[in-house]
């Protein structure tokens, strides 16, 4: 199935957010996440089903002003 | 003490973590700064990638409270979104809302802001929204509920100081009950101690700690022009003068008044 991960069509074998996660190698790391504009919090990842096209936001902390 | 919605802190200095030449000296620069609240922000993390998670551990180990921001959000859903994505990361309702209206200066999108502000206090987030001098902007804010204001003094990383000196007074007059940051533009910490010495209650900056040669140094001497503007009001400023005023006094001057 090809979702778009921050920005970038990209094929994936995962159905849930929760084995997305860990398929593209974000386990255990500090981020959180927006499914189509809307942000999925970690308790709701492996009930959130993907779709084809869906646009995915992973985001984690970085410097700021 | 100065109040944050409801969180107390001690130092009137809020600053950012960007722009640092390495992680150790922004821990260095933050610690000498003694501020209690750091801006950050959230980006895109790449696939395997630590970036962000290493960040994290530098800033959890200063015992910080992080104010997270929303910039480069041009767009009332694009900042909306980010506030609540940094809700998520980092487990606070605190938000430093900015809504970009111009690419060149950096200046905010004040009708943006005030949608995006509405929208999110009813949400449940505490906003420390990023605004022009602007009063009726101010005052929009207050009216939805900001309890924090962050005017501008001039553009971001500008270094240019207190530009509309007028307009942050007029602001500090109309909105006592207001906790009141003068956040970007400031270069020097005379800038810093000015906006203190107006009556704002802190101010938040980051490239002219960032950015100086010696940034600890430069923390250092923020810190204390924060402190010494604090002081300053507190210990009651004159006010300004047309004439001359000798602050030696005349009587007993010799020569005075000679005996014709």
């Amino acid at each position: 199935m090809q979702v778009i991960v921050n920005g970038e069509r990209t094929e994936v074998a995962a159905t849930n957010l929760r084995s997305l996660i860990d398929e593209l190698d974000y386990d255990g790391t500090h981020v959180a996440v927006a499914v189509n504009a809307h942000v999925v919090p970690r308790a709701r990842w492996t009930a959130t089903n993907l779709e084809t096209g869906d646009e995915i936001e992973i985001i984690s902390p970085r410097q700021g002003g | 003490m100065v109040s944050f919605y409801g969180r107390e802190s001690k130092s009137r200095l809020l600053i950012g973590t960007a722009l640092y030449p390495s992680p150790a000296i922004m821990q260095d620069a933050i610690r000498a700064s003694g501020a209690e609240i750091v801006t950050v922000s959230l980006r895109r993390e790449s696939s395997g990638g630590r970036v962000g998670h290493a960040f994290w551990s530098l800033i959890r180990e200063l015992g910080v409270t992080v104010l997270p921001n929303t910039a480069g959000c041009r767009s009332v859903q694009e900042a909306v979104t980010t506030a609540q994505l940094a809700r998520e990361l980092f487990d606070t309702p605190w938000i430093k809302l900015e809504v970009i209206g111009d690419d060149e200066i950096l200046q905010p999108d004040v009708v943006g802001l005030v949608e995006a502000a509405a929208i999110l206090f009813k949400d449940g987030f505490e906003v420390f929204p990023y605004c022009t001098e602007d009063l009726t902007v101010a005052l929009r804010l207050r009216d939805i509920g900001c309890r924090v204001i962050m005017p501008w003094a001039a553009p971001i990383g500008s270094a240019r100081g207190l530009v509309n000196r007028d307009a942050l007074k007029l602001l500090r007059a109309r909105l006592p009950e207001v906790t009141l940051v003068v956040d970007a533009g400031l270069g020097a910490p005379s800038h810093a101690a000015e906006a203190l010495e107006l009556g704002y209650d802190a101010v938040l900056l980051n490239t002219a700690v960032a950015k100086a040669a010696d940034p600890v140094g430069m923390a250092n001497a923020f810190r204390l022009a924060v402190e010494a503007g604090r002081l300053a009001l507190k210990s009651g400023l004159m006010g300004p003068r047309d004439f001359a005023s000798p602050s030696t006094p005349i009587v007993g001057t010799p020569f005075w008044h000679a005996v014709s």
